[in-house]
């Protein structure tokens, strides 16, 4: 009887380094099948807190979604000035047009696009659109520019796990994908009454 | 002879190619432009020249590959993509068929598998890789892709492909699963397979290699992997590494039993 007993809990201990074990292997495997290339560094390989939480087809319970959502929220940038939406929506359709950015044959990390357009539908005469996000069409026009509106997609673009820790959509200002003024623009495309999107 | 049918293939090919072009921009129904494409697919130029590549002595060896086992038995194709990757007990190693041609080229022709992993896709002999990639997998169109994964190293591969599939990393906090996890999404017009489902995995697995329209270039599963990863924004993948071969035994293992068609037509 006591035998059975002290079995149990040593099997599931052998089953949890295993999974342990595969992790580890998998990690060291992300490092040594890679090379870096121009400016895709070997760092790329290494997962920060959320990335490693996110990693599973499931996601984390509810309090360490909470707990990682607080400290993403903790990095947003908000405008100094702030002006969320004074840019201009021309250049922010620009950025949203253009994926490009950031891989190994990019030769700067600078000049990014915000590759919108893999995921959303915005400007509604555009046809292919993504449909890995929500379609934007409209969007200013549909939810207004109140103060927790527009802080709101700011906080979304500047750093979109604040709002879902294992959202599919990147960081673009955390992340250094697109910067401030960029961000400025593609709200502008966004919420500005004359941009297509509202159109 | 042979010279001839290239050429006049090659002829059809540049005629035909920028109708198809135009077609994918208006036409999002890829279906339509693989059956014009059936009877004609431009990666046969591709198999040609690997057939031959197959059947000539080269190399510091002066050897040719017929002796070449894939699994199956020295010199058997037929069929043998189908039951890639596998454990190979002479290598003591799970190979894909990439890695497993790679292979039999320095044993047996002395071509230096450096030469291949620091090479370029589509130049020098990591090109001469890829007709030969079109030779052997041809020779298992059709067939189901039966992949055992009864082995230990099969069954760890595999798991750790799953893991890789999920892991998210890189500058856009990408893994696959961002994009291929979800039925019938798209990236602009591009649809993605949600490799998540058996039925997903084997279009993905059972339709690589294959003959890009949009590029008019034939390109492999390990330069699919590697064009997905550089999307990723991760590091570059090193040629037939491990993380290359994790992922096409998690992929050709979920996509077991479904037929293979190679080498595929891709937009
Ligand atoms: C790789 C996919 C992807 C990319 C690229 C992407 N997004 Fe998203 N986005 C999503 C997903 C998925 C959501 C759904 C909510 C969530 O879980 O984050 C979303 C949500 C949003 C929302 C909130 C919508 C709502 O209803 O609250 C906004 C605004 C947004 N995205 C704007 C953008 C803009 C602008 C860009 C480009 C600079 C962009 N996204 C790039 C995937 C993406
Ligand atoms: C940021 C987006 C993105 C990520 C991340 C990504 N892929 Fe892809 N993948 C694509 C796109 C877009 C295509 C279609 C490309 C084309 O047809 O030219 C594709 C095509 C494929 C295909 C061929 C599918 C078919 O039916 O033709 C496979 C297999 C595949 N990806 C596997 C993977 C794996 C494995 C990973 C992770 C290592 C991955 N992808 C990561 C965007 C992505």
């Amino acid at each position: 009887m006591k035998k059975t007993l002290m079995f149990a809990p040593l099997a599931l201990c052998a089953s949890v380094s295993l999974a342990a074990d595969l992790d580890a292997k998998v990690a060291e495997m992300m490092k040594t099948s890679f090379k870096a290339n121009g400016i895709a560094s070997i760092e790329r390989q290494v997962q920060d807190e959320v990335q490693k939480a996110c990693s599973s087809p499931t996601q984390p319970d509810a309090a360490t979604m909470k707990r990682l959502e607080e400290a993403q929220m903790a990095t947003i940038q908000w405008p100094a000035n702030g002006d969320y939406t004074g840019g201009d929506w021309k250049e922010g359709a620009k950025i949203a047009i253009s994926g490009r950015g950031l891989t190994w044959t990019d030769p700067t990390p600078d000049n990014n696009g915000g590759g919108c357009y893999n995921c959303h539908a915005m400007d509604p005469k555009e046809v292919s659109a993504g449909t890995i996000g929500p379609s934007l069409v409209g969007y200013g026009k549909l939810r207004g520019n109140s103060e927790p509106m527009v802080k709101y997609t700011w906080g979304k673009l500047w750093n979109s796990k604040a709002y879902n820790a294992c959202s599919d959509m990147p960081r673009n200002g955390f992340g250094k994908i697109l910067t401030e003024t960029q961000i400025r623009h593609v709200m502008a495309y966004l919420f500005d009454p004359e941009s297509p999107v509202n159109k | 002879m042979k010279k001839t049918i290239m050429a006049v293939a090659i002829g059809a090919v540049a005629l035909t190619a920028p109708n198809m072009q135009a077609m994918a921009s208006e036409d999002l129904n890829f279906d339509a432009y693989r059956q014009m494409l059936a009877d004609g697919n431009p990666a046969e130029l591709f198999e040609m020249e690997g057939e031959e590549l197959w059947r000539t002595a080269r190399g510091p060896k002066n050897a040719t590959l017929e002796q070449c086992d894939l699994g199956v038995g020295a010199g058997v194709v037929d069929g043998a993509a189908a039951q890639l990757p596998r454990f190979f007990a002479d290598t003591g190693k799970v190979q894909d068929l990439e890695s497993r041609l790679m292979h039999c080229m320095e044993t047996l022709q002395g071509i230096p598998s450096a030469e291949i992993i620091n090479g370029k896709f589509r130049q020098g002999e990591r090109g001469k890789l890829a007709s030969l990639v079109a030779y052997v997998v041809t020779h298992s169109n059709g067939k189901k892709v039966q992949v055992d994964l009864s082995h230990p190293k099969m069954k760890e591969m595999y798991d750790m492909g799953e893991k890789v599939f999920y892991y998210r990393t890189g500058a856009m906090d990408f893994s696959c699963a961002s994009c291929h996890s979800q039925d019938g999404k798209r990236i602009r017009a591009t649809q993605l397979p949600n490799i998540t489902t058996s039925k997903g995995a084997a279009e993905g697995w059972g339709s690589w290699p294959a003959y890009r329209v949009s590029n008019s270039q034939f390109w492999t599963m390990q330069h699919r992997l590697w064009d997905c990863f550089r999307q990723q924004r991760t590091a570059e993948p090193v040629f037939a590494s491990d993380v290359t071969i994790a992922l096409s035994v998690f992929m050709a293992g979920k996509g077991n039993g479904y037929e293979a068609v190679w080498p595929g037509v891709k937009r």
